[in-house]
Protein backbone atom coordinates (compact mmCIF):
# COMPACT_ATOMS: atom_id res chain seq x y z
CA UNK A 1 0.00 0.00 0.00
CA UNK A 2 1.48 3.49 -0.71
CA UNK A 3 1.79 5.39 2.50
CA UNK A 4 2.03 8.59 0.61
CA UNK A 5 -1.28 9.66 2.26
CA UNK A 6 -1.68 13.33 0.94
CA UNK A 7 -2.50 15.39 4.11
CA UNK A 8 -3.03 18.18 2.25
CA UNK A 9 -6.12 16.13 0.21
CA UNK A 10 -7.72 15.00 3.88
CA UNK A 11 -7.10 18.53 5.13
CA UNK A 12 -8.57 20.47 2.40
CA UNK A 13 -11.68 18.31 2.45
CA UNK A 14 -15.14 19.96 3.11
CA UNK A 15 -13.83 23.42 3.83
CA UNK A 16 -11.96 23.92 0.59
CA UNK A 17 -14.78 21.67 -1.16
CA UNK A 18 -16.94 24.41 0.05
CA UNK A 19 -14.80 27.65 -0.86
CA UNK A 20 -14.33 26.12 -4.54
CA UNK A 21 -17.88 25.30 -4.72
CA UNK A 22 -17.90 21.90 -5.08
CA UNK A 23 -20.02 18.76 -3.81
CA UNK A 24 -18.19 16.48 -2.03
CA UNK A 25 -19.03 13.72 -4.92
CA UNK A 26 -17.14 16.00 -7.72
CA UNK A 27 -14.06 16.54 -4.55
CA UNK A 28 -13.74 12.80 -4.67
CA UNK A 29 -14.20 12.20 -8.28
CA UNK A 30 -11.57 15.07 -9.07
CA UNK A 31 -8.67 13.44 -6.85
CA UNK A 32 -9.61 9.71 -8.76
CA UNK A 33 -9.56 11.56 -11.91
CA UNK A 34 -6.03 12.87 -11.22
CA UNK A 35 -4.51 10.04 -10.24
CA UNK A 36 -4.88 10.70 -6.66
CA UNK A 37 -6.73 7.66 -6.11
CA UNK A 38 -4.04 6.17 -3.89
CA UNK A 39 -5.00 8.47 -1.20
CA UNK A 40 -8.76 7.41 -1.94
CA UNK A 41 -7.61 4.07 -0.94
CA UNK A 42 -5.75 5.32 2.30
CA UNK A 43 -9.29 6.09 2.97
CA UNK A 44 -11.23 3.60 2.67
CA UNK A 45 -8.66 0.42 3.10
CA UNK A 46 -7.08 2.45 5.61
CA UNK A 47 -4.23 0.02 7.23
CA UNK A 48 -5.61 -2.82 6.38
CA UNK A 49 -3.27 -3.86 3.07
CA UNK A 50 -0.89 -5.29 5.37
CA UNK A 51 2.52 -7.36 4.31
CA UNK A 52 1.95 -7.54 0.44
CA UNK A 53 4.50 -9.21 -0.75
CA UNK A 54 3.43 -12.02 -3.01
CA UNK A 55 4.65 -15.90 -3.14
CA UNK A 56 5.36 -17.66 -6.11
CA UNK A 57 1.88 -18.25 -7.84
CA UNK A 58 0.00 -15.41 -5.75
CA UNK A 59 -1.93 -12.76 -8.42
CA UNK A 60 -0.73 -9.97 -9.65
CA UNK A 61 -1.65 -6.78 -8.12
CA UNK A 62 -1.39 -4.50 -11.26
CA UNK A 63 -4.05 -5.66 -13.66
CA UNK A 64 -6.23 -4.43 -17.22
CA UNK A 65 -9.77 -4.06 -16.86
CA UNK A 66 -12.39 -3.90 -19.36
CA UNK A 67 -14.68 -1.79 -17.67
CA UNK A 68 -17.27 -0.24 -20.45
CA UNK A 69 -15.85 -1.05 -23.10
CA UNK A 70 -12.32 0.69 -22.34
CA UNK A 71 -9.31 -1.51 -21.01
CA UNK A 72 -7.93 -0.10 -17.58
CA UNK A 73 -4.91 -0.43 -15.83
CA UNK A 74 -5.32 -0.94 -12.30
CA UNK A 75 -4.27 -1.82 -8.74
CA UNK A 76 -6.19 -4.55 -6.92
CA UNK A 77 -5.83 -6.02 -3.56
CA UNK A 78 -6.38 -9.83 -3.64
CA UNK A 79 -9.50 -9.44 -1.13
CA UNK A 80 -10.90 -6.68 -3.16
CA UNK A 81 -14.24 -6.44 -4.38
CA UNK A 82 -15.33 -5.28 -7.86
CA UNK A 83 -17.44 -2.81 -6.39
CA UNK A 84 -14.59 -1.22 -4.76
CA UNK A 85 -12.11 -1.66 -7.73
CA UNK A 86 -15.59 0.24 -9.57
CA UNK A 87 -16.27 3.20 -7.02
CA UNK A 88 -13.01 4.06 -5.77
CA UNK A 89 -10.61 3.17 -7.94
CA UNK A 90 -12.05 3.94 -11.10
CA UNK A 91 -14.46 6.30 -10.23
CA UNK A 92 -17.50 4.83 -11.40
CA UNK A 93 -19.80 5.69 -8.38
CA UNK A 94 -23.04 4.57 -9.91
CA UNK A 95 -22.52 1.26 -8.79
CA UNK A 96 -23.68 1.33 -5.34
CA UNK A 97 -23.17 -0.24 -2.09
CA UNK A 98 -25.80 -1.14 0.04
CA UNK A 99 -25.35 -3.97 2.12
CA UNK A 100 -22.37 -5.26 0.90
CA UNK A 101 -23.32 -8.75 1.97
CA UNK A 102 -25.03 -10.11 -1.26
CA UNK A 103 -28.52 -8.99 0.37
CA UNK A 104 -29.63 -6.52 -1.92
CA UNK A 105 -29.16 -6.06 -5.26
CA UNK A 106 -27.95 -1.84 -5.63
CA UNK A 107 -24.47 -3.18 -6.69
CA UNK A 108 -25.44 -5.38 -9.58
CA UNK A 109 -23.57 -5.04 -12.34
CA UNK A 110 -23.13 -7.35 -15.92
CA UNK A 111 -19.63 -9.48 -16.05
CA UNK A 112 -19.54 -10.84 -19.78
CA UNK A 113 -23.77 -9.92 -19.73
CA UNK A 114 -24.35 -11.51 -16.47
CA UNK A 115 -25.84 -10.19 -14.14
CA UNK A 116 -24.03 -10.58 -10.34
CA UNK A 117 -23.45 -8.42 -6.98
CA UNK A 118 -20.06 -6.52 -7.67
CA UNK A 119 -19.90 -6.43 -3.94
CA UNK A 120 -19.59 -10.43 -4.01
CA UNK A 121 -17.17 -10.67 -6.47
CA UNK A 122 -13.69 -10.55 -6.54
CA UNK A 123 -11.92 -8.00 -8.85
CA UNK A 124 -9.24 -10.74 -9.78
CA UNK A 125 -12.05 -12.80 -10.71
CA UNK A 126 -13.37 -10.50 -13.59
CA UNK A 127 -9.60 -10.10 -15.05
CA UNK A 128 -10.16 -10.34 -19.35
CA UNK A 129 -13.97 -10.39 -19.15
CA UNK A 130 -15.99 -7.63 -20.12
CA UNK A 131 -17.34 -5.11 -17.12
CA UNK A 132 -20.43 -3.10 -17.27
CA UNK A 133 -21.74 -0.34 -15.08
CA UNK A 134 -24.77 1.76 -15.39
CA UNK A 135 -22.60 4.16 -16.10
CA UNK A 136 -21.80 2.27 -19.99
CA UNK A 137 -25.30 1.71 -20.67
CA UNK A 138 -25.47 5.01 -22.86
CA UNK A 139 -24.90 5.06 -26.42
CA UNK A 140 -22.23 7.04 -28.04
CA UNK A 141 -24.22 9.68 -28.97
CA UNK A 142 -24.82 10.25 -25.17
CA UNK A 143 -28.36 9.00 -25.45
CA UNK A 144 -29.76 7.38 -22.41
CA UNK A 145 -30.47 2.93 -22.95
CA UNK A 146 -33.68 2.44 -24.04
CA UNK A 147 -34.19 0.76 -20.25
CA UNK A 148 -33.13 4.05 -18.90
CA UNK A 149 -35.73 5.91 -21.09
CA UNK A 150 -38.57 3.48 -20.16
CA UNK A 151 -37.31 3.58 -16.06
CA UNK A 152 -38.33 7.73 -16.80
CA UNK A 153 -41.51 7.62 -18.73
CA UNK A 154 -42.40 4.77 -16.23
CA UNK A 155 -41.73 6.87 -13.32
CA UNK A 156 -39.62 3.55 -11.68
CA UNK A 157 -37.23 5.01 -9.25
CA UNK A 158 -38.74 6.45 -6.08
CA UNK A 159 -35.46 7.67 -3.88
CA UNK A 160 -33.31 6.14 -6.83
CA UNK A 161 -30.97 4.20 -4.85
CA UNK A 162 -31.77 1.04 -5.93
CA UNK A 163 -32.00 2.33 -9.43
CA UNK A 164 -28.57 1.08 -10.61
CA UNK A 165 -29.23 -2.19 -9.73
CA UNK A 166 -32.96 -2.74 -10.91
CA UNK A 167 -31.80 -0.89 -14.92
CA UNK A 168 -29.15 -3.80 -14.71
CA UNK A 169 -31.03 -6.18 -13.46
CA UNK A 170 -33.19 -5.67 -16.30
CA UNK A 171 -30.95 -5.32 -19.02
CA UNK A 172 -29.45 -8.55 -18.28
CA UNK A 173 -32.78 -9.60 -18.61
CA UNK A 174 -33.98 -8.50 -21.76
CA UNK A 175 -30.26 -9.32 -22.99
CA UNK A 176 -31.66 -13.33 -23.09
CA UNK A 177 -35.31 -12.74 -22.64
CA UNK A 178 -36.23 -9.44 -25.18
CA UNK A 179 -39.84 -10.43 -24.46
CA UNK A 180 -40.75 -11.70 -21.38
CA UNK A 181 -44.34 -12.36 -19.00
CA UNK A 182 -44.74 -9.86 -16.23
CA UNK A 183 -44.13 -12.91 -13.37
CA UNK A 184 -40.54 -13.53 -15.78
CA UNK A 185 -39.73 -10.28 -15.25
CA UNK A 186 -41.06 -10.31 -11.51
CA UNK A 187 -38.36 -13.01 -10.59
CA UNK A 188 -35.46 -11.56 -12.98
CA UNK A 189 -35.52 -8.78 -11.51
CA UNK A 190 -36.35 -10.21 -7.59
CA UNK A 191 -32.38 -9.70 -6.52
CA UNK A 192 -32.75 -6.68 -6.40
CA UNK A 193 -34.26 -4.60 -3.09
CA UNK A 194 -36.35 -1.51 -3.44
CA UNK A 195 -36.52 0.16 0.20
CA UNK A 196 -39.16 2.31 -1.39
CA UNK A 197 -41.04 -0.69 -2.56
CA UNK A 198 -41.18 0.66 -6.13
CA UNK A 199 -41.28 -2.62 -7.88
CA UNK A 200 -44.50 -2.31 -9.77
CA UNK A 201 -43.27 0.98 -11.01
CA UNK A 202 -40.16 -1.07 -11.81
CA UNK A 203 -41.88 -3.97 -13.60
CA UNK A 204 -44.43 -1.52 -15.84
CA UNK A 205 -40.48 -0.24 -16.54
CA UNK A 206 -39.11 -3.48 -17.41
CA UNK A 207 -42.28 -4.35 -19.59
CA UNK A 208 -42.48 -0.93 -21.49
CA UNK A 209 -38.56 -1.30 -22.09
CA UNK A 210 -39.71 -5.01 -23.80
CA UNK A 211 -42.65 -3.25 -25.74
CA UNK A 212 -40.67 -0.94 -27.13
CA UNK A 213 -37.74 -2.87 -28.60
CA UNK A 214 -39.84 -5.40 -30.14
CA UNK B 1 -14.21 -3.87 14.45
CA UNK B 2 -14.27 -3.32 10.47
CA UNK B 3 -16.80 -5.52 9.25
CA UNK B 4 -17.17 -4.68 5.46
CA UNK B 5 -13.15 -4.82 3.88
CA UNK B 6 -11.93 -8.40 4.04
CA UNK B 7 -8.75 -9.21 5.59
CA UNK B 8 -5.56 -9.70 3.39
CA UNK B 9 -4.84 -12.93 1.86
CA UNK B 10 -3.18 -14.23 -0.30
CA UNK B 11 -4.98 -14.95 -3.54
CA UNK B 12 -4.26 -18.17 -6.25
CA UNK B 13 -5.79 -18.82 -9.17
CA UNK B 14 -4.61 -22.46 -10.36
CA UNK B 15 -6.24 -23.63 -13.87
CA UNK B 16 -5.35 -27.16 -13.19
CA UNK B 17 -6.95 -29.59 -10.55
CA UNK B 18 -3.62 -30.68 -9.55
CA UNK B 19 -2.08 -27.76 -9.15
CA UNK B 20 -4.97 -26.71 -6.99
CA UNK B 21 -4.58 -29.90 -4.88
CA UNK B 22 -0.77 -28.94 -4.26
CA UNK B 23 -1.67 -25.42 -2.75
CA UNK B 24 -4.54 -27.15 -0.38
CA UNK B 25 -1.80 -29.25 0.40
CA UNK B 26 0.65 -26.48 1.26
CA UNK B 27 -1.69 -24.13 3.53
CA UNK B 28 -3.62 -27.08 5.22
CA UNK B 29 -5.88 -25.71 7.59
CA UNK B 30 -4.47 -22.05 6.41
CA UNK B 31 -6.07 -22.17 2.79
CA UNK B 32 -9.60 -21.66 1.69
CA UNK B 33 -11.28 -22.96 -1.40
CA UNK B 34 -13.14 -20.62 -3.24
CA UNK B 35 -16.08 -21.49 -5.79
CA UNK B 36 -18.82 -18.77 -6.44
CA UNK B 37 -17.57 -17.02 -2.93
CA UNK B 38 -21.22 -16.03 -2.50
CA UNK B 39 -20.75 -17.78 1.13
CA UNK B 40 -17.37 -17.32 1.34
CA UNK B 41 -17.35 -13.35 1.32
CA UNK B 42 -19.84 -13.05 4.25
CA UNK B 43 -17.10 -14.90 6.26
CA UNK B 44 -14.37 -13.04 5.29
CA UNK B 45 -16.02 -9.62 5.40
CA UNK B 46 -17.06 -10.32 9.41
CA UNK B 47 -13.55 -11.52 9.79
CA UNK B 48 -15.05 -14.36 11.66
CA UNK B 49 -12.78 -16.59 9.22
CA UNK B 50 -9.63 -15.46 8.12
CA UNK B 51 -7.39 -17.97 5.90
CA UNK B 52 -3.79 -17.12 4.76
CA UNK B 53 -4.73 -17.85 1.31
CA UNK B 54 -7.74 -18.15 -0.73
CA UNK B 55 -7.48 -20.55 -3.56
CA UNK B 56 -9.73 -19.53 -6.43
CA UNK B 57 -10.86 -22.50 -8.49
CA UNK B 58 -12.89 -21.02 -10.93
CA UNK B 59 -10.76 -21.31 -13.45
CA UNK B 60 -10.31 -24.75 -13.31
CA UNK B 61 -12.11 -25.83 -16.91
CA UNK B 62 -12.53 -29.64 -15.58
CA UNK B 63 -14.61 -28.46 -12.60
CA UNK B 64 -17.28 -27.29 -15.17
CA UNK B 65 -20.38 -28.45 -16.97
CA UNK B 66 -22.92 -30.79 -16.96
CA UNK B 67 -22.29 -33.93 -18.70
CA UNK B 68 -24.01 -37.43 -20.15
CA UNK B 69 -22.83 -40.79 -19.10
CA UNK B 70 -23.97 -44.05 -19.47
CA UNK B 71 -25.26 -44.22 -16.04
CA UNK B 72 -26.78 -40.81 -15.74
CA UNK B 73 -24.84 -37.83 -15.39
CA UNK B 74 -22.01 -35.55 -14.08
CA UNK B 75 -22.05 -32.02 -12.50
CA UNK B 76 -19.02 -30.22 -12.58
CA UNK B 77 -18.57 -28.75 -8.91
CA UNK B 78 -18.31 -25.42 -10.13
CA UNK B 79 -21.31 -25.68 -12.41
CA UNK B 80 -23.68 -22.36 -11.66
CA UNK B 81 -27.09 -22.66 -9.65
CA UNK B 82 -28.54 -20.87 -12.75
CA UNK B 83 -26.46 -23.28 -15.14
CA UNK B 84 -28.43 -26.20 -13.14
CA UNK B 85 -31.58 -24.22 -13.08
CA UNK B 86 -31.75 -24.03 -16.98
CA UNK B 87 -30.05 -27.24 -17.87
CA UNK B 88 -32.32 -28.63 -20.16
CA UNK B 89 -30.91 -31.86 -19.23
CA UNK B 90 -31.70 -31.56 -16.01
CA UNK B 91 -35.33 -30.12 -16.15
CA UNK B 92 -36.38 -33.45 -18.40
CA UNK B 93 -34.42 -36.11 -16.18
CA UNK B 94 -34.06 -34.74 -12.77
CA UNK B 95 -36.35 -31.72 -12.72
CA UNK B 96 -36.14 -31.67 -8.54
CA UNK B 97 -33.22 -31.07 -9.13
CA UNK B 98 -33.46 -27.69 -11.20
CA UNK B 99 -36.63 -26.67 -8.81
CA UNK B 100 -34.07 -26.39 -5.90
CA UNK B 101 -31.58 -24.77 -7.39
CA UNK B 102 -34.30 -22.32 -8.86
CA UNK B 103 -35.28 -21.60 -4.94
CA UNK B 104 -31.87 -20.54 -3.72
CA UNK B 105 -30.69 -17.28 -3.00
CA UNK B 106 -31.74 -14.39 -5.80
CA UNK B 107 -31.09 -14.41 -9.77
CA UNK B 108 -27.35 -12.91 -9.07
CA UNK B 109 -25.99 -15.06 -6.40
CA UNK B 110 -27.60 -18.22 -8.69
CA UNK B 111 -25.35 -16.98 -11.31
CA UNK B 112 -22.03 -17.09 -9.51
CA UNK B 113 -23.63 -19.22 -6.81
CA UNK B 114 -21.98 -22.77 -7.61
CA UNK B 115 -23.33 -26.20 -6.81
CA UNK B 116 -20.62 -27.72 -5.01
CA UNK B 117 -20.08 -23.77 -3.00
CA UNK B 118 -24.39 -25.23 -2.30
CA UNK B 119 -23.46 -28.60 -0.89
CA UNK B 120 -20.11 -27.58 0.67
CA UNK B 121 -21.65 -23.39 2.67
CA UNK B 122 -21.60 -23.39 6.02
CA UNK B 123 -24.57 -23.09 8.78
CA UNK B 124 -26.38 -20.03 9.10
CA UNK B 125 -26.43 -19.79 12.82
CA UNK B 126 -25.85 -17.24 13.70
CA UNK B 127 -24.33 -16.82 16.63
CA UNK B 128 -21.52 -18.86 14.82
CA UNK B 129 -21.57 -16.67 12.07
CA UNK B 130 -21.13 -13.57 14.13
CA UNK B 131 -17.64 -14.97 15.31
CA UNK B 132 -18.79 -16.16 18.63
CA UNK B 133 -16.17 -19.11 20.23
CA UNK B 134 -19.56 -21.49 20.73
CA UNK B 135 -18.46 -25.35 19.53
CA UNK B 136 -18.79 -25.33 16.27
CA UNK B 137 -16.07 -22.78 16.26
CA UNK B 138 -13.95 -24.81 18.43
CA UNK B 139 -15.27 -23.21 21.93
CA UNK B 140 -17.52 -25.15 24.70
CA UNK B 141 -20.47 -23.52 24.17
CA UNK B 142 -23.85 -23.06 22.46
CA UNK B 143 -25.03 -20.17 22.62
CA UNK B 144 -28.28 -20.45 20.50
CA UNK B 145 -29.18 -23.41 22.90
CA UNK B 146 -30.09 -21.33 26.22
CA UNK B 147 -33.00 -20.04 27.51
CA UNK B 148 -32.50 -17.17 26.05
CA UNK B 149 -30.84 -18.08 22.68
CA UNK B 150 -33.30 -17.32 19.66
CA UNK B 151 -33.28 -21.02 17.86
CA UNK B 152 -36.38 -20.27 15.92
CA UNK B 153 -34.17 -21.52 12.93
CA UNK B 154 -32.56 -24.62 14.83
CA UNK B 155 -33.22 -28.24 14.80
CA UNK B 156 -35.39 -30.58 16.02
CA UNK B 157 -33.39 -33.56 15.02
CA UNK B 158 -30.09 -35.25 16.01
CA UNK B 159 -28.56 -32.08 18.07
CA UNK B 160 -25.63 -32.69 19.98
CA UNK B 161 -24.23 -29.87 21.73
CA UNK B 162 -24.95 -27.77 18.60
CA UNK B 163 -28.31 -27.61 17.00
CA UNK B 164 -27.78 -26.20 13.64
CA UNK B 165 -29.11 -27.19 10.67
CA UNK B 166 -28.17 -27.85 6.72
CA UNK B 167 -29.17 -24.43 5.04
CA UNK B 168 -28.63 -25.93 1.68
CA UNK B 169 -31.77 -25.87 -1.10
CA UNK B 170 -30.09 -28.43 -3.52
CA UNK B 171 -28.50 -31.03 -0.82
CA UNK B 172 -32.25 -32.53 0.14
CA UNK B 173 -32.66 -33.04 -3.65
CA UNK B 174 -29.51 -34.74 -4.21
CA UNK B 175 -30.23 -37.23 -1.41
CA UNK B 176 -33.14 -37.70 -2.71
CA UNK B 177 -31.89 -38.41 -6.28
CA UNK B 178 -29.51 -40.85 -4.44
CA UNK B 179 -26.51 -38.65 -5.84
CA UNK B 180 -22.49 -39.51 -5.10
CA UNK B 181 -19.68 -36.76 -4.21
CA UNK B 182 -16.58 -37.15 -6.18
CA UNK B 183 -13.94 -35.96 -3.82
CA UNK B 184 -10.04 -35.76 -4.77
CA UNK B 185 -7.31 -35.02 -2.82
CA UNK B 186 -3.80 -35.91 -3.06
CA UNK B 187 -3.92 -39.44 -2.51
CA UNK B 188 -6.92 -39.75 -5.25
CA UNK B 189 -10.06 -39.96 -6.29
CA UNK B 190 -13.34 -41.37 -4.36
CA UNK B 191 -16.95 -41.47 -4.19
CA UNK B 192 -19.25 -40.72 -1.43
CA UNK B 193 -23.16 -41.56 -1.09
CA UNK B 194 -24.82 -38.18 -0.95
CA UNK B 195 -26.33 -39.05 2.23
CA UNK B 196 -23.52 -40.11 3.97
CA UNK B 197 -21.48 -36.44 2.80
CA UNK B 198 -22.97 -34.45 5.42
CA UNK B 199 -22.74 -34.96 8.28
CA UNK B 200 -23.81 -34.34 12.00
CA UNK B 201 -21.97 -32.37 15.58
CA UNK B 202 -22.11 -36.11 16.76
CA UNK B 203 -19.42 -36.99 13.85
CA UNK B 204 -17.57 -33.47 13.62
CA UNK B 205 -19.03 -30.71 15.45
CA UNK B 206 -16.99 -28.41 13.45
CA UNK B 207 -17.56 -29.49 9.73
CA UNK B 208 -20.60 -29.89 8.24
CA UNK B 209 -19.53 -32.54 5.41
CA UNK B 210 -17.32 -35.57 5.22
CA UNK B 211 -14.49 -32.65 3.58
CA UNK B 212 -10.94 -32.45 5.39
CA UNK B 213 -8.28 -29.96 4.47
CA UNK B 214 -7.09 -30.44 1.36
CA UNK B 215 -10.36 -32.76 -0.30
CA UNK B 216 -11.77 -30.80 -3.32
CA UNK B 217 -15.26 -31.92 -4.07
CA UNK B 218 -14.57 -32.29 -8.06
CA UNK B 219 -18.42 -33.67 -9.66
CA UNK B 220 -21.57 -35.06 -8.63
CA UNK B 221 -22.86 -37.87 -10.23
CA UNK B 222 -26.65 -38.36 -10.17
CA UNK B 223 -27.14 -42.04 -11.16
CA UNK B 224 -30.22 -42.57 -13.97
CA UNK B 225 -32.01 -44.82 -11.23
CA UNK B 226 -35.17 -41.83 -10.74
CA UNK B 227 -34.77 -40.13 -14.32
CA UNK B 228 -37.85 -38.60 -15.09
CA UNK B 229 -39.18 -39.75 -12.01
CA UNK B 230 -41.93 -37.81 -10.37
CA UNK B 231 -40.83 -35.25 -8.12
CA UNK B 232 -41.68 -32.94 -5.54
CA UNK B 233 -39.39 -30.02 -4.34
CA UNK B 234 -40.80 -27.24 -2.05
CA UNK B 235 -38.92 -24.37 0.13
CA UNK B 236 -40.68 -22.42 3.36
CA UNK B 237 -39.00 -19.42 3.67
CA UNK B 238 -39.72 -16.10 5.28
CA UNK B 239 -39.36 -14.26 1.79
CA UNK B 240 -39.28 -15.48 -1.79
CA UNK B 241 -35.55 -13.74 -2.28
CA UNK B 242 -32.57 -14.52 -0.12
CA UNK B 243 -34.26 -15.71 2.57
CA UNK B 244 -32.95 -19.43 3.74
CA UNK B 245 -35.50 -22.11 4.29
CA UNK B 246 -37.26 -22.66 7.24
CA UNK B 247 -38.08 -26.11 6.29
CA UNK B 248 -37.34 -27.53 2.79
CA UNK B 249 -38.43 -31.05 1.18
CA UNK B 250 -37.88 -32.98 -2.01
CA UNK B 251 -39.10 -35.93 -3.05
CA UNK B 252 -38.68 -38.54 -6.00
CA UNK B 253 -41.74 -41.37 -6.29
CA UNK B 254 -42.14 -44.20 -8.99
CA UNK B 255 -45.74 -44.40 -9.08
CA UNK B 256 -46.99 -48.19 -10.61
CA UNK B 257 -51.15 -48.32 -10.96
CA UNK B 258 -51.46 -45.58 -8.16
CA UNK B 259 -49.42 -47.61 -5.79
CA UNK B 260 -45.76 -45.69 -5.09
CA UNK B 261 -43.64 -48.46 -5.92
CA UNK B 262 -41.02 -46.81 -4.85
CA UNK B 263 -39.49 -43.35 -3.36
CA UNK B 264 -37.39 -41.28 -1.53
CA UNK B 265 -37.62 -38.36 0.31
CA UNK B 266 -34.90 -35.52 2.01
CA UNK B 267 -35.98 -32.58 4.16
CA UNK B 268 -33.57 -29.77 5.20
CA UNK B 269 -33.73 -27.33 7.50
CA UNK B 270 -34.66 -29.72 10.60
CA UNK B 271 -30.89 -31.30 10.91
CA UNK B 272 -27.52 -30.43 10.85
CA UNK B 273 -27.76 -32.77 7.17
CA UNK B 274 -30.39 -32.89 4.99
CA UNK B 275 -32.29 -35.53 6.47
CA UNK B 276 -33.36 -38.91 4.71
CA UNK B 277 -36.91 -39.55 6.08
CA UNK B 278 -36.43 -43.28 5.40
CA UNK B 279 -39.12 -44.19 7.86
CA UNK B 280 -41.33 -42.32 5.48
CA UNK B 281 -40.55 -44.12 2.64
CA UNK B 282 -41.14 -47.30 4.16
CA UNK B 283 -44.50 -46.30 5.46
CA UNK B 284 -45.95 -45.52 1.67
CA UNK B 285 -43.83 -48.35 0.04
CA UNK B 286 -46.90 -50.29 -1.70
CA UNK B 287 -49.76 -47.34 -0.40
CA UNK B 288 -52.21 -45.77 -2.89
CA UNK B 289 -50.66 -42.16 -3.45
CA UNK B 290 -53.89 -40.86 -1.78
CA UNK B 291 -54.33 -38.60 1.33
CA UNK B 292 -54.48 -41.39 3.90
CA UNK B 293 -51.17 -42.73 2.89
CA UNK B 294 -49.96 -38.77 3.04
CA UNK B 295 -51.23 -38.29 6.58
CA UNK B 296 -49.38 -41.81 7.84
CA UNK B 297 -46.44 -40.25 6.60
CA UNK B 298 -47.03 -37.01 7.77
CA UNK B 299 -47.08 -38.83 11.86
CA UNK B 300 -43.93 -40.97 10.84
CA UNK B 301 -41.90 -37.86 9.75
CA UNK B 302 -42.14 -36.18 13.13
CA UNK B 303 -41.69 -38.81 15.34
CA UNK B 304 -38.71 -38.51 17.54
CA UNK B 305 -38.63 -34.82 16.79
CA UNK B 306 -37.48 -32.46 19.50
CA UNK B 307 -38.96 -29.20 19.42
CA UNK B 308 -36.57 -25.97 21.25
CA UNK B 309 -37.61 -23.04 22.90
CA UNK B 310 -39.04 -21.63 19.29
CA UNK B 311 -39.07 -24.03 17.03
CA UNK B 312 -41.81 -25.87 17.52
CA UNK B 313 -43.48 -24.39 14.48
CA UNK B 314 -41.42 -26.25 12.43
CA UNK B 315 -42.60 -29.96 13.23
CA UNK B 316 -46.35 -29.06 11.50
CA UNK B 317 -44.50 -27.02 9.11
CA UNK B 318 -42.54 -30.58 8.49
CA UNK B 319 -45.67 -32.56 8.38
CA UNK B 320 -47.37 -30.56 6.03
CA UNK B 321 -44.67 -30.74 3.48
CA UNK B 322 -44.79 -34.49 3.62
CA UNK B 323 -48.09 -34.62 2.82
CA UNK B 324 -48.50 -32.54 -0.33
CA UNK B 325 -44.55 -34.17 -1.21
CA UNK B 326 -46.80 -37.19 -1.03
CA UNK B 327 -49.57 -36.45 -2.78
CA UNK B 328 -48.78 -34.00 -5.26
CA UNK B 329 -44.93 -35.80 -6.38
C1 LIG C 1 -27.94 -13.36 0.80
C2 LIG C 1 -27.69 -14.84 0.60
C3 LIG C 1 -28.77 -15.70 0.49
C4 LIG C 1 -28.57 -17.06 0.31
N1 LIG C 1 -29.67 -17.86 0.20
C5 LIG C 1 -29.50 -19.19 0.02
C6 LIG C 1 -30.64 -20.04 -0.10
O1 LIG C 1 -31.78 -19.59 -0.07
N2 LIG C 1 -30.42 -21.38 -0.25
C7 LIG C 1 -29.18 -21.90 -0.29
O2 LIG C 1 -29.06 -23.11 -0.45
N3 LIG C 1 -28.09 -21.13 -0.17
C8 LIG C 1 -28.22 -19.78 -0.03
N4 LIG C 1 -27.11 -18.98 0.08
C9 LIG C 1 -25.79 -19.62 0.26
C10 LIG C 1 -24.77 -19.71 -0.86
O3 LIG C 1 -24.18 -18.50 -1.11
C11 LIG C 1 -25.19 -20.25 -2.16
O4 LIG C 1 -25.98 -21.33 -1.90
C12 LIG C 1 -24.07 -20.65 -3.14
O5 LIG C 1 -24.47 -21.78 -3.86
C13 LIG C 1 -22.75 -20.95 -2.57
O6 LIG C 1 -21.89 -21.33 -3.64
P1 LIG C 1 -20.51 -20.61 -3.93
O7 LIG C 1 -19.90 -21.33 -5.05
O8 LIG C 1 -20.69 -19.16 -4.09
O9 LIG C 1 -19.77 -20.92 -2.54
P2 LIG C 1 -18.37 -20.47 -1.96
O10 LIG C 1 -18.58 -19.33 -1.04
O11 LIG C 1 -17.35 -20.33 -3.01
O12 LIG C 1 -18.03 -21.78 -1.11
C14 LIG C 1 -18.79 -22.15 0.02
C15 LIG C 1 -17.98 -23.14 0.87
O13 LIG C 1 -17.78 -24.34 0.17
C16 LIG C 1 -16.41 -24.62 -0.02
N5 LIG C 1 -16.29 -25.13 -1.38
C17 LIG C 1 -16.86 -24.60 -2.49
N6 LIG C 1 -16.60 -25.37 -3.56
C18 LIG C 1 -15.86 -26.40 -3.13
C19 LIG C 1 -15.28 -27.53 -3.78
N7 LIG C 1 -15.44 -27.76 -5.09
N8 LIG C 1 -14.56 -28.41 -3.03
C20 LIG C 1 -14.39 -28.19 -1.69
N9 LIG C 1 -14.92 -27.14 -1.04
C21 LIG C 1 -15.65 -26.26 -1.74
C22 LIG C 1 -15.71 -23.31 0.22
O14 LIG C 1 -14.41 -23.52 0.72
C23 LIG C 1 -16.60 -22.65 1.23
O15 LIG C 1 -16.30 -23.10 2.50
C24 LIG C 1 -27.26 -17.58 0.24
C25 LIG C 1 -26.17 -16.72 0.36
C26 LIG C 1 -26.37 -15.36 0.52
C27 LIG C 1 -25.18 -14.46 0.64
S1 LIG D 1 -26.14 -23.99 17.27
FE1 LIG D 1 -24.09 -24.75 16.75
S2 LIG D 1 -23.31 -23.11 15.46
FE2 LIG D 1 -25.00 -22.18 16.63
S3 LIG D 1 -24.12 -21.35 18.53
FE3 LIG D 1 -24.74 -23.45 18.97
S4 LIG D 1 -22.86 -24.64 18.63
FE4 LIG D 1 -22.57 -22.69 17.55
S1 LIG E 1 -24.30 -4.09 -1.97
FE1 LIG E 1 -24.04 -5.88 -3.11
S2 LIG E 1 -25.90 -6.91 -2.81
FE2 LIG E 1 -26.08 -5.21 -1.44
S1 LIG F 1 -36.37 3.70 -5.30
FE1 LIG F 1 -35.74 4.01 -3.24
S2 LIG F 1 -34.78 2.10 -2.82
FE2 LIG F 1 -35.74 1.72 -4.68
Amino acid sequence: MNTNFSREVVLSDDEAMGRAGMSRRDFIKGIIATGASISAMGYVFGGCAGDMSSAPGAVERLISLNVNGRVRRVDVLPQETLAMTLRYKLGLTGTKLGCDRGECGACTVLVDDVAMYSCSTLTHRVRGRSVVTVEGLEGEDGDLHPVQRAFIEELGPQCGFCTPGQVMSAVALLNINPSPTREEARVAMSGTLCRCGAYDNYLNSVMRAAKEAS
Amino acid sequence: MLRDMMANFELYQPTAIDHALNLMNRYGDGGWVLAGGQDSFDWFKDRAKKPGAVIDINGIDDLHGIRETADGIEIGALTTLTEIETSALIKEKYGVLADAARHVASPQIRNVGTIGGNVCQDTRCWYYRYGLDCYRAGGNTCYADTPEGIDREHCLFGADRCIAVSPSDTAPALVALDARMVVVNGDGEKEVQAEDFFIGPDVDIMRMTILQPGDLLKSIVIPNTWAGARFYFEKVAERNTWDFALVNIAAAMKVDNNAIADIRMACGGVACVPLRLTVVEEVVKGSPQNGASADLAASAASRGATPLNYNGFKIPLMESLVKRAIRES
